[in-house]
């Protein structure tokens, strides 16, 4: 950088809080009156010192780094790097322990619903969910019930979206217990940002991350079958084509455990083994990448090439483990997702942590009405999709858009539910040449082991790249960021980052210098030169010896 | 073969090897510094640089990692150094020119060529990636370039010894309140991945610390454990000396090199565990006096005669 260059003078912050979306919704660095958010304040003066081109630099070299580890997706059959965004977003630690006590109460009913729907439906029973409202959703799976899991958990992992609204308040957006995926940028953001930012990750006490494939790999092998010890866990994926096959390709790395396809496994006498060169080894828990339809061709579709066939009547049998449970997917349907707040109080006898976000359930002929009334301020989304898919947002779709939509909404008024359109919170994001607010949500994963429903600090923060836009899917133009949870505690915390030995304290190791070898001696290099010198000054056409 | 180019030989294996280690050691405690909200910065630089036998007393100011990046990893002329480590390969290699391939001395001549730029312009991670790059092409090229005649035996011999004493400083660390996790140390021997499929996860009964010790010690398969290092060295002397006769071994390199092994894979890990500094201290002095017994047998030039003119 030049001195004199006028961009060096130019905050990166100038500006920002003139930005359309500015002031709308909940911005989690700059508040209304300019002023800078506690918990984000570190983070806010390390970026103002630097000038567009060191962000930008240190953004390529985040690319730069994604590419090398293959963290990566196909656009249009080309490998890009997953974008992340080089500033990081914030949260206190005050802010977490809100969103780390509502995931897990969230975690613990949907366990309790999921045992009561494949059990005895006393939800249904005592009228706080309607029966159909259960039987019509397309991913209640009837082969599922009497499927006993071996712990009692069918919620092994879990990713709870969350979105804050224009208030600060974080609420639940969607419930992901079929196969959740993001965890893998979550590692491989921290890894890369650390390189990218390091003086200021080090001056910050941001909670670590790296111990989720321990944590899983412990809850995994607490859900194994009663009476094995030294359980084997494996990770099911549809193969090397799936998009979320790097993913499963490092859960299983950083596991140390086999990533098998389902050509590998064979099921036989309620058996589940898989094909190694040391013949058939059993399996007892299989951490599927895998969903339902494809997972068993015996039960499920039977054209699917991607599942073991006879998988689930092993699971029954009791012999093997499948995480997460068959079926799984009723708990995370939108129309149940309006029952969430009853079900917490009916299971747990708690209110919720977290809140809902208002919801009309288009069956309801009243709610169909004002929804059909209102639909272009509403955003519609049908109730079993994932990722994005089939969302309508009425403030941005055209009048034909609607009308089909009105169509669609009569025709299966089940099969949609509405919600006004949340502003969500803003993160500031560098964009071009400058930072802009641009529109986030949060996916925490939970682990549940049986005993204990464990948050992993932080979680996937996606980040809507075009201006305005609302939806985060990578799919759709968006990119992540790291997300820093603060902790209050000066000490550590025992249970994270697990250390070797801590007996000895405060001995000082102390070790000889390392040998050296005979190049480091000088004593012939001097005599050595001089012979070269005398024969230099007698024949100067002798050079200096090449080298 | 000449003894100097043996010797050569012999040291472009272990500095290679040095650097190599060096760089995997101090990329992953750098990491860990920055991911670890609790540590103290200049405990945990202060705790690698005494294992690594530079300590800290002789630095001026506080320490942290920029100093302990300078001292272990840019300073050209230290023979502990990744720098001068790879300086000094580089120095050996030239004293050998007529025996090294020309393909190996190119790689080494290269790679201290390119040193300052790298130091320059690339973070700390980035530059030790590049000379773990670096090294694995040197061992790749002496693979497929090199008769598997006394020379290669040389070069693996000192790669191995390096090896061993390396992993015996790194595990040295353990016990120390500012040291690496256990995951940090087996990610700087870059056997992360081969532990977890081992001990699959490590959690399967017993505590994962103990495991990973066990493993980087122990292990007969792994190539970095400090008993695959040693038994690799040991084989590497009995190729250069076939002939050991019907009783016993005259060769002090190799008395050496297997006791030490043997007082490792025959006593019970939890005893080995017990006192791991003193253990892997005794490792370090047992490599040292191999290669001092290496050089007496093998590099004799070492003694150099001087001539005294006779008073008439």
């Amino acid at each position: 950088m030049q001195p004199g260059d006028v961009r060096d003078l130019v905050n990166v912050f100038d500006g920002y809080t003139d930005k359309p979306t500015a002031g709308q919704a909940w911005d989690e660095m700059i508040a209304p009156d300019g002023s800078v958010r506690v918990p984000a304040r570190a983070v806010h003066e390390a970026v103002s010192g630097m000038s567009v081109d060191d962000l930008r630099s240190r953004s390529d070299s985040l690319a730069a780094t994604f590419l090398d580890r293959g963290v990566t997706f196909d656009l249009a059959g080309e490998e890009r790097p997953f974008p992340i965004d080089v500033v990081p977003r914030v949260l206190a630690a005050h802010e977490w322990a809100t969103v780390e006590a509502g995931v897990r109460q969230r975690v613990r009913v949907l366990e309790r619903f999921l045992a009561d729907v494949y059990g005895p439906m006393r939800a249904v029973a005592d009228g706080v969910v309607p029966r159909h409202v259960i039987t019509s959703s397309s991913h209640f799976h009837r082969e599922a019930a009497g499927i006993d899991p071996a712990n009692g958990v069918r919620v092994h992992v879990s990713g709870i979206d969350l979105v804050r609204d224009a208030a600060g308040r974080f609420c639940v957006l969607e419930d992901n217990v079929r196969v959740p995926s993001g965890v893998s940028y979550v590692l491989e953001n921290r890894r890369a940002m650390t390189q990218a930012l390091p003086d200021l990750f080090a001056s910050m006490r941001v909670r670590p991350v790296s111990d989720y494939p321990e944590r899983l790999l412990a809850a995994l092998q607490m859900a194994a079958p009663a009476g094995v010890d030294d359980p084997t866990v494996v990770v099911l994926t549809p193969g090397v084509y799936n998009s979320a096959y790097f993913e499963h390709a490092l859960l299983a790395r950083s596991m140390g455990v086999e990533l098998v396809e389902g050509r590998d496994l064979v099921c036989s006498g309620n058996r589940v083994r898989m094909l190694t060169t040391e013949g058939e080894r059993r399996v007892d828990v299989v951490y599927r990448r895998v969903d339902d339809d494809f997972l068993d061709p015996v039960q499920f579709r039977s054209d699917s090439m991607l599942g073991c066939a006879g998988l689930l009547n092993a699971a029954r049998a009791g012999s093997v483990t499948i995480a997460n449970a068959v079926g799984n997917g009723v708990a995370d349907d939108k129309l149940v997702y309006t029952y969430m707040p009853d079900l917490t109080r009916y299971y747990l006898g708690e209110d919720p942590v977290l809140a809902n976000v208002d919801t009309w359930r288009c069956e309801e002929p009243d709610h169909l009405a004002e929804v059909l009334d209102r639909l272009d301020e509403l955003v519609v989304k049908p109730v079993d999709g994932s990722g994005g898919k089939g969302i309508v947002i009425g403030p941005q779709a055209s009048a034909p858009q609607l009308d089909a939509l009105r169509e669609r909404l009569r025709a299966d008024p089940r099969g949609w539910i509405a919600q006004p359109v949340v502003a969500l919170s803003t993160v500031p994001t560098l964009v071009g040449e400058e930072l802009a607010p641009r529109h986030v949500d949060l996916r925490p994963f939970a682990v549940h082991d049986g005993e204990d429903v464990w948050v992993l600090p932080g979680g996937l923060t996606r980040v809507a790249l075009q201006e305005s836009t609302l939806v985060v899917n990578s799919s759709q133009g968006g990119g992540s960021k790291d997300t820093w949870v603060l902790s209050d505690r000066a000490e550590r915390d025992t249970t994270e980052l697990g250390r070797v030995g801590g007996t000895t304290e405060l001995e000082i190791v102390r070790s000889s210098p390392p040998d050296a070898g005979p190049a480091g001696e000088g004593s012939n290099r001097q005599q050595e030169q001089q012979q070269q010198q005398r024969r230099a000054a007698g024949t100067p056409s002798s050079g200096r010896p090449s080298c | 073969m000449l003894s100097r180019i043996a010797e050569s030989l012999f040291w472009i294996g272990r500095y290679v090897e040095r650097a190599d280690d060096t760089a995997r050691i101090v990329d992953a405690q750098v990491q860990r510094i920055l991911e670890d909200p609790w540590l103290d910065e200049a405990e945990a630089c202060g705790s690698l640089m005494a294992v690594m036998g530079t300590p800290a007393d002789r630095v001026a100011g506080p320490l942290n990692r920029r100093v302990l990046l300078d001292t272990l990893a840019y300073d050209p002329v230290a023979p502990s150094s990744i720098a001068g480590s790879l300086a000094a390969a580089r120095e050996n290699a030239r004293r050998a020119r007529e025996v090294v391939s020309s393909e190996m001395w190119e790689v080494l001549n290269t790679t201290y060529y390119a040193i300052p730029t790298r130091v320059r312009a690339a973070s700390a991670h980035r530059f030790a990636g590049w000379v773990r790059e670096r090294a694995a092409v040197v061992t790749g090229i002496a693979d497929s370039t090199m008769s598997r005649d006394a020379g290669y035996q040389f070069l693996v011999l000192g790669r191995s010894l390096e090896r061993a004493d390396m992993t015996a400083r790194l595990l040295a660390t353990t016990v120390l309140e500012a040291g690496p996790t256990w995951q940090t140390i087996l990610h700087s021997c870059g056997a992360y991945e081969a532990f977890l499929r081992t001990y699959r996860g490590g959690r399967s009964g017993g505590r994962s610390d103990t495991q990973a010790a066990e493993f980087l010690l122990l292990d007969r398969l792994f190539p970095r454990s400090v008993v695959n290092a040693l038994a690799t060295a040991e084989r590497c002397l009995e190729d250069l000396d076939p002939d050991a006769g019907r009783v016993g071994y005259a060769d002090d390199a190799r008395r050496t090199l297997a006791w030490t092994r043997s007082q490792l894979e025959f006593r019970s890990p939890a005893e080995l565990l017990e006192d791991l500094p003193v253990e892997m201290e005794r490792v370090q002095q047992a490599v040292s006096r191999v290669s001092d017994a290496v050089s007496r047998r093998y590099f004799p030039m070492g003694a150099g005669v001087e001539w005294v003119p006779e008073a008439m």
